[in-house]
């Protein structure tokens, strides 16, 4: 990517947040838009303003999932301390919540320092998520659905400790560095008496003022990743995210598995774009499937090249990870990760692969194993990290997520 | 951009955060007479294994006259005092503040690190974060309000502490009385 560009993008992103700040500051104390959280109100500005810049925090489900992926994301991967019981855990979570719900809302956390830094909220949200080890540390294994656990070995998995694993989950999402960084910081001063930081995972995608929200994104192996995924809104997400049966504190929650899949961009390098299609079964340029002409046109498995051989390989990458029925799906909502550039010059990057479900068993599993016995992708891209986490449901107005499990 | 508009949108909520049912900025009661008007916005405590802490927060005044809150009790701590932090020599030192708090009609005023706070000498047991510490304000007519603050962690707050002239000294912990010093020893308030 040439540098003009860059600064061109940048000018841009950043001129437009600049316009919601100043209208999100200079606006009247009433506002109509959130009508959940009174004491935020009056940093809205007119409901359009309130609408691109805040998310709720309050509701059925946390926000963070169903919520259109934001510019940036955090991942924080927390450790609970020797010692640390469920009533500790209640005080953890009922200040990791008020954090939660005040910097969501525009409004600076409790005993805040830098509370400018708190103005433009830029969409942010904030999700936590409970790892196997701490319904060990709370004394409540019998509440933990035993999906929640660490995932079966699959043998493409090079996994690192350092990006594997964890008892609690933080999830910050924004549309502003800044904004992100200002929460992460706070939350993390309010963990650390509770929990030491495991891993800390941060990704990025092609920003709204970049790129029309709803539209794939592209990856950084420059496919389009995550044609097919469940819509937010629709039955069929509902089905595949929301849990609705099991443990009553986790109606509504859903889980995450989170994976860190290492690109191996050199050799990627090296692979005709003849090759590049056929391996995961689509065009490049449009993301149709190779046996169609757009995006979003059903891939056609069964049809025969010239030759007689499937037009879509076998071993294709869409061909493995292909589920017929939509309720069984997951609803990726993925991260490009670089985390900077060797003396020789090699990139360390690759994707954050969070995978929402409301069953881990039942619906990650099988597409992780049938791509774990044959893929050609597998040949460039190869899992470094795997935590599975809990996603406790959303929190009313005078509640705290995980009340339900905590409280 | 913030400031181009004169106020402090993200601060204005607060004001009104104490009707708002927050799980860390629990309802105050209000009391029967000049308290009534009187509310606690976002009071907190910062966090400590022993010895001195301090707490802070925003006290709301709805009514039409001036409050003066002329004390203040909590069971984490036999000594609690209203304190200010002044400038003694070029140096900021925390002392007991003559005549209390005064909130002002219609307007607020804050409690925070480096100024005006609620002092706790030898607290009683430990402040961990997210505890629940009760307090109660008494007013110059002799109202009362209690409110609820929760421990932080923070590293700030670590003002020297002088004792003013009008303060008798001899805080709980020190045991042969004034350990503070004239010159203001340099005490954490956690």
């Amino acid at each position: 990517m040439s540098e003009p560009r860059l600064s061109r993008r940048g000018l841009l992103a950043g001129g437009a947040a600049t316009a919601v700040g100043a209208l999100a500051a200079c606006a009247p104390a009433s506002s109509p838009s959130t009508t959940s959280a009174p004491g935020a109100t009056s940093i809205t500005g007119s409901p359009a303003a309130a609408s691109t810049a805040l998310e709720p925090f309050h509701g059925q489900h946390q926000s963070g999932i169903a919520t259109p992926p934001q510019t940036y994301a955090a991942f924080l991967g927390l450790d609970l301390r020797t010692g640390v019981d469920k009533e500790a855990l209640g005080r953890l979570m009922r200040l990791l919540t008020d954090d939660a719900r005040r910097l969501t809302q525009g409004r600076p956390a409790l005993a805040d320092v830098e509370p400018e830094l708190a103005a433009d909220p830029a969409r942010l949200t904030v999700t936590f998520g409970f790892g196997p080890g701490l319904f060990t540390a709370a004394g409540v294994e019998h509440l933990r659905p035993d999906t929640v656990a660490p995932l079966p070995a699959f043998s493409i998995d090079r996994l690192e400790k350092q990006w594997t694993g964890g008892d609690l989950l933080v999830h910050i999402g924004a549309e502003d560095g800044v904004t992100l960084a200002h929460a992460l910081r706070m939350i993390v001063k309010d963990a650390r008496a509770f929990a030491k930081v495991r891993w800390t995972q941060r990704g990025f995608r092609r920003s709204p003022q970049v790129q029309a929200p709803g539209t794939t994104q592209r990856n950084l192996m420059g496919q389009l990743d995550g044609t097919v995924n469940p819509v937010p809104g629709t039955a069929d997400f509902d089905r595949a995210v929301w849990i609705g049966d099991g443990p009553e504190w986790l109606r509504g929650g859903t889980t995450l598995v989170l994976r860190r899949i290492h690109m191996e961009l050199e050799t990627w390098d090296a692979a005709d774009r003849v090759a590049r299609e056929f391996s995961v079964g689509r065009r490049l340029d449009t993301g149709a499937p190779l046996t169609g002409h757009a995006e979003h046109d059903e891939a056609d498995f069964e049809k025969l090249g010239a030759a007689g051989f499937p037009v879509i390989s076998e071993y294709a990458h869409i061909r493995r990870a292909h589920v017929q029925d939509p309720g069984m799906r997951i609803f990726r909502r993925t991260y490009n990760y670089d985390e900077g550039i060797t003396s020789d010059g090699k990139s360390s990057s690759g994707l954050l692969f969070a995978s929402y479900q409301a069953d881990i068993t039942r619906q990650f599993v099988p597409i992780q194993r049938k791509l774990a016995e044959a893929d050609l992708l597998n040949e460039w891209t190869v899992p470094i990290g795997s935590a599975v986490f809990a996603i406790p449901p959303g929190c009313a107005p005078n509640g705290w997520v995980g009340d339900g499990l905590l409280g | 951009m913030v400031g181009a508009c004169g106020s402090q949108p993200a601060a204005q909520p607060e004001t009104r955060a104490a009707v708002q049912p927050d799980a860390a900025t629990p309802a105050v009661t209000p009391a029967v007479t000049a308290g009534s008007a009187i509310s606690v916005t976002d009071p907190w405590v910062k966090g400590t294994e022993s010895g001195m802490t301090a707490a802070f927060g925003t006290l709301v005044n709805n009514g039409d006259a001036d409050v003066t809150v002329v004390s203040a009790t909590s069971p984490l701590s036999p000594d609690v005092e209203l304190h200010e932090v002044v400038d003694s020599g070029g140096k900021m030192v925390m002392r007991a503040k003559k005549g209390g708090f005064v909130i002002p009609a219609h307007g607020t005023h804050q409690l925070e690190p480096g100024g005006d706070h609620i002092m706790l000498m030898g607290v009683t047991k430990q402040v961990k974060p997210g505890d629940e510490i009760t307090f109660t304000l008494t007013f110059k007519d002799g109202g009362t309000l209690d409110f609820t603050a929760i421990g932080k962690e923070f590293a700030g707050g670590k003002e020297n502490y002088q004792p003013g002239t009008d303060h008798s000294g001899g805080h709980s912990e020190s045991a042969g009385g004034d350990a503070h010093g004239d010159g203001g020893t340099s005490e954490d308030h956690g």
